[in-house]
């Protein structure tokens, strides 16, 4: 499979960090650090850039996440009364990307982040697909429909673990044996 | 008409005003109009808006009109790597509209194009769409943003001809076209400054129209935010690096 990584600043065709001493500031991706180009690489605007995000381009995106609910609303921009960094490009990547893939820590602070409904300001609603934790690996019916369905678990976790550190309603339908998800 | 200036500060004279609006290119430290936002800070000018992804780091780019209390509003999409920023808005001093990026560019290349307002998925049912406008297309909802344009623009190209005509470089391209076209005056510093004719008509990304002055800026020191590298490692027999 051939894998065309995407820099929302403007680069279609990312290709790995720079040798040391290579480094040129004019070619940085989103997280502003030093990259390189391929032989397939173009540049472009970050308009067309977004264009080519919202207009439903790009095939998937991975992101982090601080909630996640069972109807597929992602929360992963801002605390209230914590300084707010910004959302940079994550609302138009959830909007517009054809499959959103969230990771992430299963808990924080042994406080379930797969929620019934998400109680931090939205990224995105209804956006998420698929959601890997250090549990399990989830699909989520975005469009209602199913829900969400546990379908993998880590290495040596039980289906009663996971249902107690989960908020969210899921069902269980296992594919193949247990893996070291995250 | 000759639109070439021989420094920033002659580039903007007799343009900045109190409480402008003014747009700045770059994407982090790339590819900032960074002799133009310092003949900013040499003009003066105050309560200023700016509009710009990023408000740069403590001490460069944006980050230096912060230091001087230029900047009473930004439009930004992230602003986390500025500790004087974070200060100067919880304290009061600063006022923050973030947009989505995307929807950010937007706007800037809607407005330069004549477009008052547009409709777009990202952000429906988030505090971003508070307050707007919301319709359904095709059975998906949409929220409405609004153009924007800037009384100056700053904008950073590496190649720029006498005409204005404009050449960008790999990721320091960014905002800077859409902003070109987005402001009544168009300021552009170019670190290679030509002759017309001489940059090939097919390979122009900002036509010349959109730019009203021009200055040379050779060797800009240019910044690295986050350098990350590899290894050089031998390559086994009979493998490619």
């Amino acid at each position: 499979m051939r894998v065309q990584l995407q820099s929302e600043n403007g680069m279609l065709g990312m290709g790995p960090f720079p040798y040391e001493g290579e480094e040129d500031p004019d070619l940085i991706n989103a997280g502003k650090q030093t990259i390189t180009e391929l032989s397939t690489t173009s540049y472009f605007s970050s308009a067309d850039s977004f264009g080519m995000i919202r207009g439903g381009h790009i095939d998937l995106s991975i992101l982090g996440a601080m909630q996640v609910a069972q109807n597929g609303d992602l929360a992963n921009w801002m605390i209230p009364g914590k300084m707010v960094k910004g959302m940079g490009g994550a609302m138009d990547l959830v909007a517009g990307v054809k499959r959103v893939v969230v990771v992430m820590e299963h808990t924080a602070k042994d406080e379930p982040k797969l929620l019934k409904a998400c109680n931090l300001p939205l990224t995105g609603q209804g956006v998420v697909d698929l959601v890997i934790t250090d549990l399990g690996v989830f699909t989520i019916d975005k469009k209602g429909g199913t829900g969400m369905t546990l379908i993998e678990r880590a290495d040596g976790v039980t289906v009663d673990e996971i249902t107690v550190k989960t908020e969210a309603a899921f069902t269980v339908a296992l594919t193949g044996k247990p893996s070291n998800a995250a | 008409m000759n639109k070439t200036h021989s420094d920033a500060r002659s580039a903007l004279a007799g343009l900045v005003k109190d409480g402008m609006t003014i747009m700045a290119g770059g994407f982090g430290l790339c590819g900032i109009p960074e002799a133009l936002i310092e003949a900013i800070r040499e003009a003066g000018a105050k309560d200023l808006t700016f509009i710009s992804n990023n408000a740069g780091v403590d001490g460069v780019g944006l980050g230096r009109l912060l230091e001087t209390r230029q900047i009473r509003k930004m439009i930004s999409s992230y602003v986390g790597e500025n500790k004087l920023f974070a200060q100067q808005y919880l304290s009061g001093e600063l006022e923050l509209e973030f947009n989505p990026q995307g929807t950010l560019a937007e706007r800037i290349r809607a407005g330069g194009a004549g477009i008052p307002a547009f409709f777009t998925k990202t952000g429906v049912g988030t505090l971003i769409a508070e307050g707007k406008e919301v319709r359904e297309f095709d059975g998906e909802k949409y929220v409405m943003e609004r153009g924007l344009f800037a009384d100056i623009s700053l904008v950073h190209a590496y190649k720029g001809d006498t005409e204005g005509n404009l050449v960008y470089r790999k990721t320091a391209r960014n905002f800077n076209p859409m902003m070109a076209s987005a402001a009544k005056i168009t300021i552009a510093e170019v670190e290679h400054l030509v002759q017309a004719g001489e940059i090939d008509p097919d390979q122009i990304h900002t036509p010349g129209i959109f730019v009203q002055r021009i200055v040379h800026v050779p060797n800009p020191m240019k910044r690295i935010e986050q350098r990350t590298t590899r290894k050089r490692e031998t390559a086994p027999a009979g493998e490619e690096i």
